[in-house]
C-alpha cells in the first residue's frame, strides 16, 4: 500500500481540487438556473392554461425522457452549427440547466398541487391579484414541501456534472482521469478518492434535506 | 434521413443493447432494492445500519466513478467487458434509489397489519412477503417507473467504457460522418422511443393513485 | 383568473410560442447554410491576435496535461507555439497560441464549428478526411502498429486475426478504420481516448492497443511489461488541420513549417521529445536538407 499514495503528489491534488472547484461551479450555476426556470415551467404547467400548459408539458416531457449524457454532446457539438459558441463552461451549464430544469418544473407541479386550495380564495379574497398570490402565498409553502425532493435532484446535478468529462470539461472526473493517464498505477487510488469527495459533497447535502425534513415535520 | 439508413444497423445493434442492458438492470436492481429496503425496516440494528451504508454510498457517487471501478479495476480481478461492466454498475447504482421507493412504500402499510400477520402465526419473511411488499410495492409503483426511467436515460454511461449501446454507436457514427446535429437527434428519438411511453403512463397512474386516493 | 380570460391567454400563448419554435427553426437552419459559407481563418486569426490550436491532453509525447500547470505539454503544442510565431512573423502580426484540449471524435467537428482555429493533434492526412477539413504539408512521420503485453505471444497483427481476441482502438482515429482490414475476425472496442485505452488494456479488457507508433511508444515508456509490435500496418503523416477551403491559412502554416525545419528549430523538439523513447530511433525522425 505504500504506493497508495504516490498520486496524491502536491501538484495532483491541487489539480483535483481545481476540478473539484469546477464541479462546484457548474453545479451552483446551473441549480440557480434551473430553480428560475423550473419554477416558471411549473407553474405554467399548474395553472392548465388550455393548450398551452400540454404544449409545454410535451415539451418538458420531451426534455425529461432524454439522457442527460446526450443534451450535453448536443449542446457542444450541434449547437455551434447554429452560430452559438460556447465555452465547454457554458455550454454544460446550458445543458444541465435545461434538463434539470425540466425535473423541477415537475416537482414544483406536485409542489403547488400539494398547496390547499382554500390558500388561494382567501388570498384572493383579500385583494391579492392572481400573480401576488402565487409569489406570495402559493410558492412559498409548497418550495418547503418540495424541499427535500429539490434536494434530492441537487446531489443528481452534482453527479452528474461527472457525464461533462466526456466533452473534456476540466471538471473532477476528467482531471482524475488526467492523473491517472500519468501513471496506471494510479488508477485505484484516484478512483477511490475521487468516490470519497463526490460523497461527502452529496452526503452533506443530503443532511441538508434531512434537517428541512425533521423541521418541517 | 438518408444518414439513419445508411447506418441503421448500427443504430438498430446500439438500441437492442441498450434495451438489453436496462432490461437486465431493471431485474437486478428491483431484487437487490427490496432486499436493502427490507434490511433498513428490520429490527436488527446491524442491518438496518448496513441497508442505509449501501444506499448512502451508491446514491451519492456518480455513476462513472462506480462504472469506470468496475471496468478499469474489479476486471483485473474479474474479467468482464465494457457492456458487463457498465451494467453491473448501472444495477447497484439504480437498486440504491430503487431501495428507497420501495421503503417509503414499506412505511406507508400500516405497522398493524404487520403485527397481525405475524400474530396469526406468519414469518417476519412470510407476512413480508405475502402481506406488506404487494401493498407497498402498488403505493411505489409511479417513484419505480420514474426510476426506471433514469435507468435508461442513465445507461447512456455504457459509451464511455465501449459497452457498444445506442450513445457509444452515436458517438461512433458522428465521429465518422462528421454530422454531429443529426446523428444526436436520431439517437434522442431511439431513446424516446422507450422513455416517452413509459413517462405517460406513469404519469397516468398517479393521476389514477390520486382519484382513489 | 376566470375562465375566459385563461383560457384567451393559454391560446395566445401556444401561438407564441410555436411562432418562436417555427422561427428559430428557419433562422437556425439559415444560420446553418450561412455557417456553411466561407469563414477565412487567417483573417480571423490575424484580428483576434492568437491562434486557438486544438490539442491533446491525454497522450504521451505529443500533448499530455502537466498537473502542476494547468496546461497541456509534448511534441504537438511546441511545434504549435514555434509555428506560431513564424506565422506572426510572416505576416507582421503579433501572434500568440492558446490551447483547447480536444478528443479524437470531437477534433473534426470543433474545427468545422470554429471553436478552435487549427488543430495539432496527433490527427492522420487521410483522402476522407481531407473531403472536410484542410491539412497543412506533414509534419511528423507515423505508421499504425500494435501495443501488447510482453509475454502474450503476440508478435503480428494476425496472431489477433481470431474472434477470441479484442483490439482496443480510440473513437474517430483512422486506425479504428484501418483495423478491421487487417484483423477482420477480432472484436474491436473503441475508448474515449488513449489514457482510457491503456487502463483498459491493463484490466485485461483487450489484447492489444492499434495506433500510431509514436503514441504507443509514449503509452510503453510508462509500462515497461508492455512492447510495440508487428511492424508498421499503415503509413499515416500527421498533419496539421484547419477548416475546409483555407487556403492562404495552410500556405502559411506550410511556409512556417519549411522554415522551422530548415533552421533546425524542427529537429531541435524532436530531440526534445523522442531521444529519450526506448525502442524508438529519434534520428530517423530528423529533417536533413
Amino acid at each position: 500500500m505504500s504506493g497508495f499514495f504516490d498520486a496524491f503528489t502536491g501538484a495532483n491534488l491541487g489539480y483535483l481540487m481545481g476540478g473539484l472547484g469546477i464541479t462546484i461551479g457548474v453545479s451552483v450555476i446551473s441549480i440557480i438556473l434551473s430553480l428560475i426556470f423550473g419554477s416558471i415551467v411549473g407553474v405554467v404547467l399548474f395553472e392548465r392554461f388550455p393548450f398551452f400548459s400540454s404544449f409545454v408539458g410535451t415539451l418538458n416531457n420531451i426534455v425529461r425522457n432524454l439522457p442527460l449524457l446526450l443534451i450535453i454532446f448536443f449542446t457542444y457539438f450541434a449547437l455551434p452549427q447554429f452560430g452559438f459558441h460556447l465555452p465547454i463552461f457554458w455550454s454544460t451549464v446550458v445543458a444541465m440547466s435545461v434538463f434539470q430544469s425540466a425535473m423541477l418544473a415537475e416537482i414544483v407541479r406536485g409542489g403547488l398541487e400539494a398547496v390547499d386550495v382554500g390558500q388561494f380564495e382567501g388570498a384572493r379574497a383579500n385583494g391579492l391579484t392572481n400573480m401576488q398570490t402565487m409569489i406570495h402565498i402559493v410558492l412559498p409553502q409548497a418550495y418547503k414541501k418540495m424541499i427535500p425532493p429539490i434536494i434530492s435532484q441537487m446531489i443528481s446535478l452534482v453527479k452528474d456534472t461527472s457525464l461533462a468529462s466526456g466533452i473534456v470539461l476540466a471538471e473532477l472526473t476528467y482531471r482524475g482521469q488526467i492523473v491517472y493517464a500519468q501513471n496506471t498505477n494510479f488508477i485505484v487510488p484516484v478512483l477511490i478518492f475521487m468516490t470519497v469527495v463526490y460523497f461527502l459533497l452529496n452526503y452533506g447535502l443530503s443532511l441538508v434535506a434531512k434537517w428541512f425534513d425533521s423541521r418541517l415535520a | 434521413m438518408t444518414l439513419l439508413e445508411d447506418h441503421f444497423s448500427v443504430f438498430a445493434q446500439g438500441f437492442g443493447h441498450t434495451l438489453l442492458a436496462s432490461i437486465i438492470a431493471l431485474i437486478g436492481s428491483l431484487v437487490l432494492g427490496t432486499f436493502f429496503a427490507i434490511l433498513q425496516v428490520t429490527k436488527s440494528k446491524w442491518a438496518r445500519g448496513l441497508g442505509n451504508v449501501y444506499v448512502q454510498i451508491f446514491r451519492n457517487i456518480p455513476l462513472l466513478i462506480i462504472t469506470l471501478f468496475f471496468y478499469l479495476a474489479v476486471a483485473k480481478v474479474i474479467k468482464m467487458t465494457g457492456f458487463t461492466a457498465g451494467t453491473v454498475a448501472l444495477t447497484l447504482y439504480t437498486s440504491a434509489f430503487i431501495a428507497e421507493s420501495v421503503r417509503a412504500g414499506i412505511l406507508s402499510v400500516d405497522p398493524g397489519q404487520m403485527e397481525g400477520a405475524r400474530a396469526n402465526g406468519l414469518s417476519f419473511a412470510q407476512a413480508m412477503r405475502v402481506i406488506v411488499l404487494p401493498q407497498a410495492f402498488r403505493v411505489a409503483i409511479p417513484s419505480l417507473g420514474n426510476q426506471f426511467i433514469n435507468l435508461v436515460k442513465n445507461s447512456s454511461i455504457l459509451a464511455f467504457v465501449g459497452g457498444l449501446d445506442l450513445m457509444y454507436q452515436g458517438n461512433l457514427v458522428a465521429a465518422n460522418t462528421f454530422d454531429t446535429f443529426a446523428t444526436y437527434i436520431i439517437v434522442g428519438a431511439f431513446y424516446l422511443i422507450i422513455t416517452l411511453p413509459l413517462s405517460y403512463y406513469i404519469q397516468y397512474l398517479e393521476r389514477q393513485l390520486k382519484q382513489k386516493a | 383568473m376566470e375562465k375566459a380570460k385563461k383560457r384567451r391567454f393559454g391560446i395566445i400563448a401556444s401561438i407564441v410560442l410555436a411562432l418562436v419554435i417555427v422561427l428559430g427553426f428557419f433562422w437556425a437552419s439559415a444560420t446553418i447554410s450561412k455557417n456553411g459559407k466561407h469563414q477565412d481563418t487567417l483573417t480571423r486569426v490575424e484580428k483576434q491576435g492568437k491562434i486557438n490550436w486544438g490539442v491533446k491532453a491525454d497522450t504521451k509525447l505529443f500533448g499530455l496535461m502537466n498537473t502542476k500547470t494547468g496546461t497541456p505539454e509534448g511534441f504537438d503544442i511546441d511545434l504549435a507555439k514555434a509555428v506560431t510565431k513564424q506565422i506572426g512573423k510572416q505576416t507582421g502580426k503579433k501572434l500568440t497560441p492558446t490551447f483547447t484540449p480536444v478528443t479524437s471524435a470531437s477534433k473534426v467537428q470543433l474545427l468545422k464549428n470554429t471553436n478552435i482555429d487549427a488543430v495539432m493533434a496527433v490527427m492522420t492526412i487521410t483522402p476522407e478526411r481531407a473531403k472536410v477539413v484542410d491539412f497543412s504539408n506533414a509534419y511528423f512521420p507515423a505508421g499504425q502498429s500494435l501495443l501488447v503485453q510482453k509475454d502474450s505471444g503476440i508478435n503480428s497483427v494476425n496472431d489477433l486475426n481470431d474472434s477470441s481476441k479484442t483490439v482496443l482502438v480510440v473513437v474517430g482515429t483512422t486506425a479504428a478504420q484501418n483495423i478491421k482490414k487487417f484483423a477482420p475476425k477480432a472484436k474491436v472496442i473503441a475508448l474515449q481516448d488513449y489514457a482510457s485505452a491503456m487502463q483498459a488494456l491493463k484490466a485485461g479488457q483487450g489484447q492489444a492497443i492499434s495506433t500510431d507508433n509514436a503514441i504507443l511508444y509514449g503509452l510503453a515508456t510508462e509500462n515497461p511489461s508492455y512492447h510495440v509490435v508487428g511492424g508498421t500496418l499503415t503509413y499515416g503523416p500527421y498533419g496539421a488541420a484547419f477548416d475546409h477551403d483555407e487556403k492562404p491559412m495552410v500556405k502559411q502554416t506550410n511556409e512556417a513549417l519549411a522554415t522551422l525545419k530548415k533552421n533546425g528549430e524542427y529537429n531541435r523538439l524532436i530531440k526534445k521529445w523522442f531521444s529519450g523513447v526506448p525502442g524508438l530511433n529519434w534520428h530517423e525522425l530528423e529533417v536533413h536538407g
